[in-house]
């Protein structure tokens, strides 16, 4: 009987040894490679084009200079463009932790209560179609920042970015809770959780992949706003992507134009796919949300 | 084997002798005259149509019946998780819903799985590691604690899913097909761990499943269900003397009895 016993759970430790997912890895050299070709590929591409749109001389070669005076112009000017980018996230990273802050705040009133629901509701997505550069005017009058003052222009940029994004982080949270599949609050029900234990180990957590969506959309979103308010509103003594932009254009120095819309590009490029596509990756793998035959 | 003490004993248990059937004042679970209808008046789906069920502490029945005739509509009710729309449910000491699905939180590992039903009902911190290994070990999957749901298998995942109802410590479980996606092999096994721990804890079970002989093996009592509405067909105490195997004659016999009374019911309908 004990012998059987044994046996039967070593067939048993055997059976479930097949029914577990076997693993695969391809090597990190592999996978590097696999990720970066295609992007480099496609960039080479368009700088063969550019190339020869300049040759024919579609546009006079001041305003549309080649690609190799423009990466000569990007080399020149790295220092003050790493400064002006550094500049930028750091308004843009203040910017998105405010709006994540009174996001989640207002989509988890929205989705605890109907009547915030139905009041506010509406009011969010309106927002999230609203041009965020719209704002600006009224951010300069609202914060005095016409005049040059470095507190002033960083209130009122603020204040752009968060009205871009932070209907994104509400929408996105609003989203997840709404799509919770029920099976998984009863589940939290039955054993034991309510109010803000079900918040804290089954709403918040289930809604995770789809919030992070949002948050995704809303650094797009903060990113145009941060541009747009960049470009309007300036103080004296910083520098920043957007007033590099404007600044190049009024000098006028087109190369260096077109370095700053490709660091512009990059940057946006950067923490697009090194930040969020990686974190919703993980996570989207982690949930099981991922086919693994596929990915 | 791993002899597990779970809990600690709780005296005035009833001995391993124990009840045969629902009788007289110590009840669990009482369901009197229980309908349920889903969806709006118009085209509403009766579900359930004044089902009586009393269930003894300590008893470990078995719910039979077609599929669609309300079994799960009826331990939901049970769990406190739907309202019923007539008729009154009693329970006495806490439930555990083990769903038929296995429903198990995708974003936490099977050790957390388990570790969460373990804090959700109370149990201190430093208890809860042990506890969530002796689980695991009890469902076999001590090796798997660190992968998530989406990577076991069905069966594997409703075993986690078992672990972690045993963890809630309720005094009344409630468990929906709970064996359904498992090999016979694996079956036989919780069958006996299962009843092991009943033996040990007196908690009291309602069990619902398709297999007769499962019923027949596991249960002090069978309830065989109508369909559409479900109402209590017939009640069959279950003599033989545990602890039984599933492939005995005498479960055999019996589990033939009752295989024809499920056929009736459900030919019931074809006509
Ligand atoms: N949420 C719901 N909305 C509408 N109808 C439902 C819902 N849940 C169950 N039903 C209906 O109620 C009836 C009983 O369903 P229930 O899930 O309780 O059956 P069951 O006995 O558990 O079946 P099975 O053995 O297949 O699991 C079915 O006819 C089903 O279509
Ligand atoms: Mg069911």
């Amino acid at each position: 009987m004990a012998a059987d016993r044994a046996l039967l759970e070593r067939e048993l430790a055997g059976l479930d040894a097949l029914a577990a997912a076997l693993p695969t890895k391809k090597s990190l050299g592999r996978r590097t490679w696999d990720a970066v070709w295609p992007p480099a590929a496609a960039a080479a591409l368009f700088l063969a084009f550019w190339q020869i749109v300049v040759y024919t001389h579609w546009r006079p070669e001041t305003v549309l200079p080649s690609p190799f005076t423009v990466l000569d112009s990007l080399k020149g000017n790295l220092g003050t463009l790493t400064q002006a980018s550094g500049r930028t996230l750091l308004r843009g990273a203040k910017g998105f932790a405010v709006s994540i802050v009174i996001g989640t705040i207002v989509g988890l009133a929205a989705a605890s209560s109907k009547i915030v629901r139905t009041a506010i509701g509406s009011m969010v997505t309106g927002l999230q179609t609203m041009p965020s550069v719209a704002w600006t005017p009224l951010a300069i009058v609202l914060f005095q920042a016409g005049g040059g003052d470095a507190a002033k222009t960083e209130s009122a940029i603020l204040f752009v970015v968060v009205l871009g994004a932070a209907p994104s982080v509400a929408n996105g949270l609003l989203d997840g809770i709404d799509n919770i599949p029920p099976l998984l609050l009863r589940a939290g029900r039955s054993l034991g959780a309510r109010g803000l234990v079900s918040l804290r180990h089954v709403i918040m957590p289930a809604a995770l992949p789809t919030f992070i969506s949002g948050l995704k959309q809303a650094w797009a979103f903060a990113w145009r706003a941060l541009m747009g308010a960049e470009l309007i509103v300036f103080s004296i003594g910083t520098v920043s992507l957007g007033q590099q932009l404007e600044a190049s254009r009024q000098l006028p120095d087109f190369p260096g134009l077109y370095a700053d819309m490709i660091a512009v590009f990059l940057v946006g490029v950067v923490i697009d796919k090194l930040i969020f596509a990686k974190i919703d990756k993980t996570i989207r793998r982690r949930y099981g949300l991922i086919d693994t035959a596929t990915s | 084997m791993t002899n597990l003490a779970l809990v600690p004993e709780s005296e005035g248990g009833l001995p391993p002798g124990r009840l045969p059937v629902a009788s007289g004042s110590d009840i669990t679970v009482r369901v009197a005259g229980v309908s349920k209808a889903y969806g709006d008046s118009r085209d509403a789906v009766l579900a359930l149509d004044g089902i009586d069920l009393a269930v003894a502490r300590g008893e470990f029945v078995c719910l039979l019946g077609a599929s669609g005739c309300g079994k799960s509509t009826l331990l939901n009710l049970v769990a406190g998780l739907d309202r019923a729309g007539l008729g009154s449910v009693e329970v006495h000491g806490r439930t555990g819903l083990m769903f038929q699905e296995a429903a198990l939180f995708p974003w936490l590992t099977v050790h957390k799985n388990v570790e969460l039903a373990l804090r959700l009902a109370g149990v201190p911190k430093r208890e809860r590691n042990e506890r969530v290994l002796q689980l695991l070990d009890l469902v076999h999957l001590s090796a798997f604690a660190t992968k998530r749901p989406h990577e076991l298998s069905g069966g594997m995942r409703q075993r986690v899913a078992l672990a972690r109802t045993l963890a809630q410590q309720a005094d009344v479980l409630l468990m929906d097909e709970p064996f359904g996606a498992l090999d016979a092999m694996t079956r036989d096994l919780l069958h006996e761990e299962l009843e092991r721990l009943w033996l040990e804890r007196h908690f009291t079970v309602l069990f619902v499943t398709h297999n007769v002989r499962e019923a027949v093996r596991l249960g002090d009592r069978v309830v065989l269900l109508t369909s559409r509405p479900g109402r209590v067909a017939d009640t069959y105490p279950i003599d033989i003397t545990r602890p039984r195997r599933i492939d005995s004659p005498d479960v055999a016999t019996l589990a033939a009895t009752i295989t024809d009374r499920l056929r009736e019911e459900v030919a019931r309908h074809g006509r």
